[in-house]
């Protein structure tokens, strides 16, 4: 895409700034990110989208540009490319056209990229980015619009020839441009790591980027805070996240050395090498690009109802940012927190359902520190996704009422959830059959921190001249118990023996 | 009245921009046609003379007038998201001039 | 008798094979025997002689046992622009060598599936770009009728020129054909043979080898205006494989014919009386008006102000049009391929090799009237014009029903007589292209004879989606002209 659009203005902050030879230099991005919209059938064909399969086995007459073959849409298509409209909060435009974006290449077929060049199915909408310290970015899109894929070339099947395979060849994408508000590739990241969040969260991308489902050209260009724009340079295809970040740390270096030394930047397509971490001019396509957009006369101007938008509409899910200020507001969770539920909706469904589960209130912080903590890493080290947890949201909630009630202490429940995980366990069960319900009974632990002095009389007399040393004794108490004794009535009997201030 | 031999004997007055061999070589390059050089100067001529021919809309006024986008007055239909084809790799192949294992083989591109 | 057989129009053999006067192996047999006889012609590109049998056989079949179709057991021609799975569909050009659709064309499709048998494939101008038919790598197609005392060959006009030769010259009953820019219409024109181009939106497009996709549309050249009906109706319908195709009933077009035209209202366009034109085709046009008038027409005077940019117009959109549609002839997936050093040097080798010079010229013609800076100029400006004349059109028939204007400035001419100026060639689309563009219904329907003794025609132009009233009003300025005249067949081995 090349369109002229606005950017906001925001005044640059001092770490985002590139400290160069001769000065600061501010990085501008903006996004193109392509996302391939999950449908069964191609956009303007009816063969299949799935991943993997055999080479030009689910390629149409249609998708071969056989002579005289026709395009008809996806009506499943334009209603996801709607409904990403909306969850962008974007202008949905009721009439949108299709052009024919014109080039040779063996990857497709027709000559022409079915496109919207000239009136995109969705205009102008907002995507607020999560940065650390719980700083937010409003970056604005610029439109939404709908496309064909390419097929792909196989470069080293037999010396001096590609092999095309037209599988992906019209496999609908949605093109999703950013206004150039971005910058920092801390921020490019967090733009498309929400816009993948919001895709999952309307199911209307899977956000694979392994698979190529989602891919970013990114624009990076640099200039003396408070100066014009720079030229830009267009890194095409970046398919992973990290590799956004390194791409444009290297090219703002790229672009800024060249200028430092006195040079301009050439506008230019180039290409990121993760294995070499480098971005490189793309030779192939340096030619002079003249795509002689036109409006694809096979196709009529695509029509949309307005009831059929409301309708769309009516039916969206709840999006991140609404989830995250409900679970502010719900269950009393910090911005970070919320940030981190809301990042899959499956991890926020979970939490709502430890919070929801039994009959008790809980306190949600408890519960995020469980949920983000314990089980995160449990999962991760398992490579266990959190809908295949095998500890259920009912019986996290019920471990966090042990704790909250006393029946365990905060240590022991360590060990309980290591088990639970394990054998899919309840709570409860685990404490029963274990033994490891804490004691609150002040007669035992009494009995227990008599005998500990009695078998230190050092230790006691050390303490009672330095307080500090009683910890000592906590540890003792707890070992002797198995760590069941509560903590806290352990502090109060120490203290009241020993004749210190217990809240040391 | 309008005189179609005079549209065509009138070529030759005022236009919009003439076409130079370079622009005809660059043309060439755009539409994928191996064009010599000994070929372009007639090339040049041809099409100067039809782009002079279609440069008579100049005259029409057009401000304010909608470009058609289509000759029929419908909205397009969809269809519905439904796998229909499939497996015609023999198909999709038949026809190619140099295949391989399923896939089109062409000269190696490079990246 | 077998000559004879090739006598009888669609219709009359359609009625003989109900009859079972005659049997489809008869009919067809005539054919295929005229067809090999008229080689001479280069009508046909492939002969299925062969396969044209098989399929009579099954049609007698289905009709002994009282069965069939609207079509069944007639011997039809099929435009090489629409594709037939497992038979060579070519477009009249070397890019497409050796091509053999696994697909078959949605209208060829309904005409088998009404039972209607395939003789061949009809010679065409390259892409169906061209006004005579001397573009097609298969070499030009003669015109079976001559010259008063002369036997200088003639074109059978274009591009549909195998299909209006094939019929005119008895080859096939009818033929399917294609118009762009008038390439049914003026070809019949100059055949004396009927050729109807429907709304745009009422064939389906799919599996036809797209020219200028926004003026592309089916229709029939046959050897009278009910035959015209007849082929339409088998034609035309919606298809859900071509979004441009509209979803609307198929009338029964045979039985508008023979009802009375008294009160319709035709209208005259007076800029179509342009100067240059010879004095005979304006007679044959006052002649026409004189008998529809006959025939309780009224005739209404009528404006077109933006007739005179049609043409220059067409020749913006269609080489856009065409430069994109072009761009898959690339010799990776078929068809011709040259080999290169690389994938550039394979593309333009063989696209310079598999196009003719009128492809090419249309091809950068169309690609640079889009490129970057001269989109606006050129291509936008031709489509703002494109809707001042449909606008033109709407206007002028609140005044009247139907339009009658000559079809061609000219009778046909002689072979090579125009190829050496592109614009000369043009010039033969000035009365006929202003309906692909404004997307209406046309039809030619032979009116006279040239002072040299060739047939000229005059063309009905219709409403959007009203063939009836054009096939009406058609039938009868037929029957006003009783245009009987053939063509001595001098072309026979
Ligand atoms: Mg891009
Ligand atoms: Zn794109």
């Amino acid at each position: 895409m090349s369109v002229v659009y606005s950017m906001q203005h925001r005044d640059p902050r001092d770490e985002d700034l590139i400290k160069g030879a001769t000065g600061d230099w501010e990085i501008i991005l903006g996004l193109e990110v392509h996302a391939q919209i999950t449908s069964q059938a191609k956009l303007f064909s009816g063969s299949s989208t799935a991943f993997g399969a055999e080479p030009n086995t689910q390629v149409s007459l249609v998708d071969a540009a056989l002579p005289g073959m026709l395009p008809v849409i996806n009506r499943y298509c334009v209603e996801q490319a709607v409904k990403t409209g909306l969850g962008l909060r974007a202008q949905i435009n009721l009439k949108s056209t299709f052009d024919r974006k014109n080039y040779f290449y063996p990857d497709l077929p027709q000559g022409y990229q079915i496109s919207q060049f000239k009136h995109p199915i969705v205009g102008e909408g907002t995507v607020i980015i999560d940065l650390a310290g719980g700083r937010s970015v409003a970056v604005g899109i610029e439109r939404l619009h709908m496309e064909q894929d390419a097929g792909k070339s196989v470069h080293d099947l037999s010396p001096g020839y590609s092999h095309v395979d037209l599988n992906r060849s019209g496999v609908a994408l949605m093109e999703i441009v950013s206004k150039p508000d971005m910058r920092s590739s801390d921020e490019a990241r967090a733009y498309v790591t929400k816009l993948r969040t919001i895709l999952r969260y309307l199911g209307t991308c899977d956000g694979n980027m392994e698979e190529g489902s989602l891919r970013a050209d990114v624009n990076v260009s640099v200039r003396r805070p408070g100066e014009p724009l720079g030229t830009r340079c267009e890194i095409k295809n970046v398919n992973s996240i990290r590799f956004i970040g390194q791409a444009i740390e290297y090219e703002a270096r790229r672009q800024i050395e060249i200028l430092e030394e006195g040079g301009s930047i050439r506008q230019e397509t180039r290409l990121f090498d993760p294995k070499a971490g480098e971005t490189r001019s793309m030779r192939s396509k340096e030619e002079a690009h003249d795509y002689r957009y036109f409006p694809d006369p096979d196709l009529l101007p695509l029509v949309l109802q307005q009831a059929d938008v409301d309708r769309i509409a009516a039916n969206l899910p709840e999006l991140p940012d609404d989830k995250k200020a409900r679970l502010m507001s719900d269950y009393g969770l910090s911005a970070y927190d919320a940030t981190v539920l809301v990042g899959e909706a499956a991890t926020a469904d979970y939490y709502e359902a430890v919070m929801k589960s039994g009959s008790k209130k809980r306190d949600g912080k408890i519960a995020v520190n469980w949920v983000t903590g314990d089980l995160f890493g449990a999962l991760n080290r398992e490579g266990h996704t959190i809908e295949a947890s095998p500890v259920t949201p009912k019986q996290l909630g019920e471990l966090v009422d042990l704790i909250t009630d006393g029946t365990i202490s905060g240590r022991i429940a360590k060990d309980i959830f290591d088990s639970m995980y394990k054998t899919g366990r309840d709570p409860l069960e685990i404490v029963e059959k274990d033994g490891l319900r804490q004691v609150t009974d002040t007669g035992a632990i009494e009995a227990a921190v008599d005998a500990i002095m009695a078998a230190n009389p050092d230790k006691v007399a050390q303490a009672k001249e330095k307080p500090a040393l009683a910890g000592w004794f906590v540890g003792q108490v707890m070992k002797s118990t198995s760590g069941k004794a509560n903590p806290q009535v352990v502090n109060e009997i120490l203290a009241r023996k020993l004749g210190i201030s217990s809240d040391n | 009245m309008w005189v179609t031999q005079t549209v065509l004997k009138n070529q030759n007055k005022g236009t919009l921009m003439s076409v130079d061999q370079d622009t005809v070589r660059r043309i060439a390059r755009l539409a994928r046609i191996a064009v010599r050089d000994d070929e372009l100067p007639a090339l040049a001529g041809e099409l100067n003379s039809i782009l002079h021919f279609v440069e008579q809309l100049n005259e029409v006024d057009t401000k304010g007038v909608e470009p058609m986008t289509s000759a029929v007055d419908v909205t397009m239909k969809m269809r519905d998201d439904v796998v229909t084809s499939g497996n015609l790799q023999k198909e999709v192949t038949a026809n190619a001039p140099k295949s391989e294992d399923g896939f089109y083989v062409v000269p190696r591109v490079v990246e | 008798m077998m000559s004879d057989l090739t006598k009888l129009t669609l219709a009359g053999a359609r009625d003989a094979l109900k009859a079972k006067e005659i049997t489809s192996n008869e009919l067809t047999g005539a054919y295929v025997k005229a067809m090999e006889g008229a080689r001479g012609l280069n009508a046909y590109i492939t002969e299925t002689g062969d396969k044209a049998m098989e399929m009579a056989k099954a049609s007698d079949a289905k009709l002994a046992k009282g069965e069939g179709g609207a079509l069944e057991g007639l011997p039809l021609g099929i435009k090489d622009l629409f594709a037939t799975k497992g038979t060579l569909t070519t477009a009249g050009s070397h890019i497409l060598d050796g091509f053999v659709p696994p697909y078959e064309s949605t209208v060829t499709a309904n005409l088998w599936r009404d039972g209607a048998v395939m003789l061949g494939k009809l010679n065409n101008d390259e892409f169906a770009m061209g006004s005579s038919n001397e573009t097609s790598y298969y070499g030009p197609v003669i015109n079976p009728w001559r010259r008063k005392d002369s036997d200088a060959k003639l074109v059978p006009g274009g591009s549909s020129g195998g299909s209006s030769a094939a019929v005119a010259a008895r080859l096939c009953l009818a033929a399917t054909a294609t118009d762009t820019g008038g390439s049914i219409r003026q070809p019949a024109a100059y055949t004396g043979t009927v050729g109807i181009k429907p709304t745009y939106g009422r064939c389906s497009r799919w599996g036809i080898i797209a020219y200028a996709s926004s003026l592309d549309q089916a229709g029939p050249i046959t050897r009278d205006v009910r035959d015209a009906a007849i082929m339409l109706g088998s034609m035309a319908g919606y298809d859900e494989k071509d979004s441009t195709s509209v979803d609307r009933p198929v009338p029964n077009y045979e039985a508008a014919l023979g009802q009375s035209i008294k009160g319709l209202r035709v209208g005259i366009p007076k800029e179509y009386r342009v100067d240059g034109m010879p004095a005979e085709i304006d007679a044959l046009w006052t002649r026409g008006i004189e008998w529809l008038k006959a025939a309780g027409a009224e005739i209404v005077d009528v404006s077109l102000p933006n007739t005179k940019y049609a043409l220059p117009t067409y020749y913006i959109v269609a080489p856009a049009e065409c430069s994109s549609n072009l761009a898959r002839y690339d010799g990776v997936r078929y068809g011709l391929r040259v080999e290169g050093k690389d994938i550039t040097d394979l593309y333009e080798k063989t696209r310079a090799a598999g196009f003719g010079p009128e492809v090419r010229r249309r091809i950068m013609i169309g690609t640079y009237v889009l490129s970057a800076g001269y989109y606006d100029a050129y291509y936008l400006k031709a489509q703002q014009v494109r809707t001042l004349i449909a606008r033109d059109f709407a206007n002028a028939y609140a005044k009247c029903d139907v339009l009658l204007t000559p079809t061609a400035p000219s009778a046909a001419f002689g072979i090579g007589e125009k190829t050496s100026d592109p614009l000369a060639m043009y010039l033969n689309d000035v009365f006929t292209v202003t309906v692909n563009l404004a997307g209406l219904p046309g039809i030619s329907v032979p009116a006279g004879l040239s002072s040299d003794g060739l047939p000229l025609g005059l063309q009905l132009i219709g409403k959007t989606f009203d063939e009836e009233t054009l096939l009406r009003a058609a039938y009868a300025l037929e029957q006003a002209a009783e245009f009987k005249a053939e063509p001595k067949t001098w072309w026979t081995a």
